[in-house]
């Protein structure tokens, strides 16, 4: 079984997120990039379904600034090939072009699952993983919170609002987009993330020509605005306590 | 074959029997087993230390009288059974001799009168102190003895009393029929022979001789079960503390590594001086009275581990050792607070022995989900509470004056803050108090500011080395961007890190900012504008108290504040752990009885006239707050940072 | 160019989901702009029922047999044709766990420009400009949307569902589904989410605790305190996947959405996928030690205390108040 991880960085939300001159970019010195959150569960979730049978797991990354302890991470949790796609991506790049990108390589590797994060919080054009998928011809299924796989296909399960949950079947190839793996994902110690940075090899493929069209141009970013923000009740946990058991009354809550 | 030459035959079968058999244990035991263990430097060099240790902790039983009558018992009982083992080893060529002479005495020690008295009266305090430790376990059995061998106990007290009664009666008739040359040094044996001195000759004999075989009997079935179980301690007690650990106990040894993976799994992996103390333990369980852990959720014994660690290693299996009955949570529960490793009296080691399994349990992944969590946060940003570096001395934009960038300018006084210090909402108005203080000092001070991390003290005890490696790395080189005299710290777990595990040459002096403290109180440097009119309690943080011997200066800044200090039961290298060290503030907690930080502060309330409950840790202010809330003691009790005390006696 | 805005409703088991009333309002405010009509697309059957409270100008539906469980391959297909052929200035789907499967896939199919994660729409100069919102809520995006023809994925919170409802139904026009064989996936069973315990949306008072709860030791202080107002405890999903709370408590984009008259946010930082549930509320009151906690943009009162030193003293306020 060819499975295979696309992923990406995005900005890390504990740092302070800070506008440039421009208006319509962060500003790429204040940021600092992290690993797509729901990308570390597709990772889990390859890892995971490599351990209950035999399979490789590849994880494909743009080569920018921090990419390479993701991989490295990767590859101490599991990973068996790290690969790296070269390209101008200093200016920040779209999930359009992105998924041109990925289609473009993945192609190549011939997976027979492709395991994506359902989404990131900068997603501002779609989704990474259904563009993926359209351009390899695959289908897609998104949210999905448990995997496992049979000859070729894919029994998936996909969580609808209200916590419904659906079982489905996917025809493989396919791509999915995952909300959760079936467990958290794992630690892996420092020293044997620092044992694997010596051992293991970063695969470097050029990138497709990014191909941008798709995606709405930002023309201003700003931080929502804080007029409509909560009345701030000062005092320590009693007053406090006393002002909301007032205010309770006032509404007719108590 | 007359009696005397079968009497000589006998017991010379006897003691092969019972010395091969001993032999035989004790080789495969000692030999066998510990040459599998992993080399032990720490059980090296300093021999004179070492000596010192054995005439201390051995012969005068030091540690012992922590715990007075018992300790005092096992005095006697330790110094009869040294004495008398040269009468016994007269009883043994006694009858090895009958043949040629059935009265044989060894020279000089057969002979000698003063040695006889000695032994004698020392026969007698041996059953009386037996007399009291069969009481102790069958009447009182204190806590401590729960999960002990206790049949194996007794058995083992009956032996002791057997072969002291025995020897009182043979020496008694030998005197009643005047075949002891000695016998006016022998009062006690004289005594034990008058109540037989109305038989006649024979029957004086006939029980002289069966008291005789009895004793010799117990002494060789005695020998035979030495090797088993907690009695191995009279074999091995002398060697664990003459090649005890004499490295710092706040200085772990670097994690060993197998096929690639940190930590410890299976006994063999255990240094072989490790395993010396599995095998003599005694199972007192002094360590699981003082252990905080046990007190709160009694998952986790101290006692208990090293008894299972013993079993995995005669048991020679190979099977994993965590599991069942040494199962995670049991290594999870344990604070490092190093009380019962302070607490035993052979030196046992449990918190190295403890973090090296949770290597193991950390290199395959295995913690709790809170805790993973951290040490992600730690990984990636250098502090638990996953803030951002660059908001690390955010607490300081509003110090004035501007503390200096001590990377930028040259400072006499490093002061490292410590994540709690720096981040935790609840405890930096302390942080600025303490800046507050350096600064109307006089201190010539600077911190790191983005530069500082964690210092590793917690995530190295939770078993995350190569964690502590990485931040021990990022602090080094800030630290050598850094020009400085002596550094300063806030929080007890950074001093032990820095003072004991760092390079020295990156932190060159450390001191914790109670010691800094007491130097600039009496050098007259910081002076006091009131006296406080508080009676105070003190806790020891154990990193600072038990790890590190810091136990004056506290005190002595609290007495130069004016306040009144009265000592909680358990102070001093008896303090109670709060229960946040050794990576617990970052794992469930799990179903406890009682908190240990709630069981401190009920101590504490316990204290006549007590209204101020002071710390030196600023995760013991966390915990402590915390347990003052939860117990209730609101009006009772306040707790404050001692900088607290010295900057409310400046102003 | 079609100036009309299609709304692609999305349904559940015969219901139809908030998020496309919010799309219906969104919708109507972009036709005015463009002068062109609000168009609902209904993929499933009984259509009637469906549509009946629409707020559209018109509604194009496909009936098959394969959209009686959503099929994103289905989805994908039948909604390619509508596109192609109506070429509307704007097609909206929900940023949902449904729209998200087919909008990006018909985005590259169809080479029409995407734009996700929208809050709002702005007509600025005959120009139409998204407002969408990203990093975890903590910025907004704001930009032209692309001509002639957009799909759009959209968040709940900029609209009100009720201005989406109508009295009449619209009219109906019935489109011929494509072939539909061979789907490449299949729904094959559901699996409900645990019954039997109470429904936190229908709950007046609702007192719900985030990871800022720290262990589930502290989950007990909510119960007190929720015991206290006549509520119960609910919670976001840190506080699930631990599993402190039963899956049916859970509040957010996963979980329920709730409409009480006191939503208490205790602990709770203020994601979108959770605060898109709980934007009814009548009063949100949120406390959170973090003063730059998003949550506090949409509470009515907040306080920056320790969530756990004010639980218990709460409790007992309230007690005595009730006592009075
Ligand atoms: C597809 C999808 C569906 C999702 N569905 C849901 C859903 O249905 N419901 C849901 O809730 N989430 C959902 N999420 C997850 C969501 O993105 C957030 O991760 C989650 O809501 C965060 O929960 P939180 O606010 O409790 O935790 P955090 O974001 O970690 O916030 C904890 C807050 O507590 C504060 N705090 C800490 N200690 C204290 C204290 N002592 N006193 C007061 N405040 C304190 C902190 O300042 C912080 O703001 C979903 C995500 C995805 C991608
Ligand atoms: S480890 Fe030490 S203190 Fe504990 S029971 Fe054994 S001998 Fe006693
Ligand atoms: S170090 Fe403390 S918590 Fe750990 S076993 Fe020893 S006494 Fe118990």
């Amino acid at each position: 079984m060819n499975l295979v991880v696309p992923i990406k960085l995005v900005p890390d939300l504990v740092e302070e997120l800070v506008i440039d001159a421009s208006g319509a970019r962060l500003d790429p010195d204040a940021l600092r990039l992290k690993l797509n959150e729901f990308d570390d569960h597709a990772i889990e979730q390859a890892i995971l379904l490599k351990e209950k049978g035999a399979g490789q797991v590849t994880v494909v990354a743009p080569d920018i600034e921090g990419v390479d302890d993701a991989l490295f991470t990767a590859a101490a949790k599991g990973a068996d090939r790290l690969i790296k796609l070269t390209g101008n991506w200093n200016n920040g790049v779209n999930n359009h072009a992105l998924a041109r990108v990925f289609a473009n390589f993945v192609e190549t590797l011939r997976p027979e699952l492709i395991l994506t994060g359902v989404q990131a919080h900068n997603d501002l054009d779609g989704a990474v993983g259904p563009q993926l998928a359209e351009h390899l011809g695959m289908p897609y299924v998104g949210y999905v919170s448990g995997v496992v796989v049979f000859d070729n296909k894919a029994q998936v399960r996909k969580e609808f609002p209200g916590g419904l949950i659906a079982e489905m079947d996917v025809v493989l190839p396919a791509v999915l987009g995952i909300q959760a793996a079936e467990k958290p994902p794992r630690y892996v110690p420092i020293s044997k993330v620092r044992a694997t940075m010596k051992t293991a090899k970063l695969e470097t493929f050029p990138a497709a020509e990014l191909e941008t069209a798709g995606a709405p141009t930002t023309v201003r970013l700003f931080q929502p605005e804080t007029g409509a923000r909560a009345t701030m009740l000062a005092g320590d946990a009693d007053a406090v306590a006393t002002r909301l058991v007032e205010i309770f009354r006032e509404q007719g809550i108590l | 074959m007359s009696y005397d030459l079968l009497k000589s035959v006998v017991v010379l079968i006897a003691l092969l029997i019972a010395g091969g058999v001993f032999g035989w244990r004790a080789y495969q035991l000692l030999w066998i087993n510990l040459r599998r263990g992993q080399k032990s430097p720490e059980a090296f060099g300093r021999w004179g230390e070492r000596v010192k240790g054995v005439l201390a902790y051995v012969a005068a039983q030091g540690r012992l009288f922590r715990v007075l009558v018992p300790g005092t018992a096992h005095f006697f009982i330790f110094w009869g059974f040294l004495l008398l083992s040269l009468t016994i080893l007269q009883a043994i060529v006694e009858g090895l001799f009958a043949f040629i002479d059935p009265h044989f005495k060894l020279p000089i020690i057969g002979e000698f009168g003063p040695l006889a008295l000695i032994q004698d009266f020392f026969a007698l305090f041996v059953v009386i102190a037996i007399c009291y430790a069969l009481y102790l376990r069958l009447v009182v059995n204190p806590e401590r003895y729960k999960g002990s061998h206790k049949s194996q106990g007794v058995m083992v007290l009956s032996f002791i009393m057997t072969i002291m009664l025995t020897l009182l009666v043979f020496n008694g008739i030998a005197i009643n029929l005047h075949k002891d040359s000695i016998a006016a040094w022998r009062p006690i044996s004289t005594l034990f022979g008058l109540p037989f001195a109305g038989l006649d000759k024979t029957a004086q004999f006939v029980v002289g001789e069966i008291a005789y075989w009895l004793h010799l009997g117990v002494v060789m079935f005695f020998l035979t079960e030495l090797p088993e179980g907690k009695h191995f301690h009279i074999v091995t007690s002398v060697p664990a503390v003459f090649l005890r650990d004499l490295d710092p106990p706040g200085r772990l040894p670097k994690a060993p590594e197998f096929d690639g993976k940190l930590g410890v799994s299976t006994v063999n992996q255990f240094r072989w001086r490790q395993m010396l103390d599995f095998y003599t333990c005694t199972e007192c369980g002094r360590c699981q009275d003082v252990c905080p852990a046990y007190a709160s959720a009694q998952i986790l014994s101290p006692k208990l581990l090293m008894m299972n660690l013993r079993e995995h290693l005669t048991a020679r299996d190979g099977k994993p050792l965590i599991g069942d009955p040494i199962s995670e949570q049991v290594l999870w529960s344990c604070t490092t607070c190093y009380a019962c490793d302070q607490e035993c009296p052979l030196f046992i080691n449990r918190v190295k022995t403890i973090v090296d399994m949770r290597r193991y349990l950390v290199s395959e992944g295995r913690m709790d989900a809170q805790l993973q969590e951290a040490l992600a946060k730690l990984g990636r940003y250098g502090n638990s509470f996953g803030q951002s570096e660059r908001n690390r001395a955010k607490w300081a934009a509003t110090v004035q004056p501007k503390i200096k960038d001590a990377r930028k300018e040259p400072v006499e006084y490093l002061w490292f803050v410590g994540d709690y210090a720096s981040y935790s909402p609840s405890v930096v108005d302390i942080t600025r108090q303490t800046a507050a203080v350096f600064q109307r000092a006089g201190l010539d001070f600077g911190i790191l500011y983005e530069g500082e991390r964690n210092s590793g003290n917690d995530v190295r005890r939770v078993g995350e080395e190569g964690l502590f490696e990485m931040l021990v790395e990022k602090n080094v080189a800030a630290l050598g961007k850094a020009n400085f005299k002596t550094i300063v710290t806030t929080d007890p777990h950074t001093y032990n890190s820095l003072k004991n595990e760092y390079p020295a040459d990156a932190t060159r002096n450390t001191q914790h900012y109670a010691e800094l403290l007491d130097q600039l109180i009496t050098s007259g440097k910081l002076k006091f504008s009131k006296k406080l009119d508080y009676t105070v309690t003190y806790h020891d943080p154990c990193y600072l108290g038990r790890y590190n011997g810091v136990y004056a200066a506290p005190r002595r800044v609290i007495e130069a504040t004016g306040c009144r200090l009265v000592e909680m039961p358990r102070h001093g290298d008896r303090a109670l752990c709060c229960g946040a060290g050794g990576g617990r503030i970052w794992m469930e907690e799990g179903a406890v009885k009682e908190r240990p930080s709630e069981s401190r502060i009920r101590e504490a309330v316990a204290l006549d006239g007590v209204s101020v409950f002071v710390a030196a840790c600023p995760k013991d202010i966390t915990m402590f707050r915390d347990a003052v809330k939860t117990t209730g003691s609101e009006a009772r009790l306040v707790v404050k940072d001692l900088i607290e005390l010295v900057n409310e006696a400046m102003t | 160019m079609n100036s009309d805005i299609f709304v692609v409703i999305e349904h559940l088991r015969g219901q139809v989901s908030d998020i496309s009333y919010v799309m219906l309002a969104a919708a109507r405010g972009m036709a005015n702009a463009t002068g062109g009509k609000v168009i609902a697309v209904i993929l499933g059957h009984d259509v009637e029922t469906l549509a009946r409270d629409l707020a559209a100008d018109r509604v194009l539906y496909m009936e098959h047999a394969a959209f009686a469980d959503f099929s994103s391959d289905a989805y994908q297909r039948a909604l390619e044709g509508v596109i192609k052929e109506h070429a509307p200035r704007a097609v909206l789907f929900g940023d949902t766990t449904m729209g998200g499967d087919v909008a990006a896939w018909l985005s590259t199919h169809l080479a029409l420009p995407l734009v996700s994660a929208c809050r709002t729409f702005r007509a600025d100069a005959g120009a139409l400009k998204f407002v969408s919102q990203i990093c975890g809520g903590k910025m907004m995006a704001e930009g032209d949307l692309p001509a002639p023809t957009t799909l759009v994925l959209m968040v709940p919170g900029g609209y009100k569902p009720e201005q989406g409802r109508a009295a009449q139904a619209p009219e109906l026009a019935r489109v011929n589904a494509p072939a539909l064989d061979d789907l490449r996936v299949t729904v094959k069973d559901y699996v409900e989410p645990a019954v039997g315990d109470v429904d936190v949306s229908k709950e007046a008072v609702v007192v719900s605790i985030g990871r800022g709860i720290q262990n589930q030791d502290n989950v007990e202080l909510a119960e007190e305190l929720a015991k206290a107002l006549g509520g119960v405890v609910a919670g976001s999903r840190p506080v699930i996947d631990q599993g402190w709370l039963a899956p049916t408590r859970l509040v957010g984009k996963s979980g329920k959405a709730v409409k009480p008259k006191l939503y208490l946010a205790l602990g709770i930082s203020g994601a979108p996928e959770h605060v898109e549930a709980i934007g009814d509320s009548e009063m949100i009151v949120a406390i959170n030690t973090d003063p730059a906690a998003p949550i506090f943009d949409i509470a009515k009162f907040g306080s920056q205390v320790d969530m756990l030193d004010l639980m218990p003293v709460l409790t007992e306020k309230v007690q005595q108040a009730k006592g009075l």
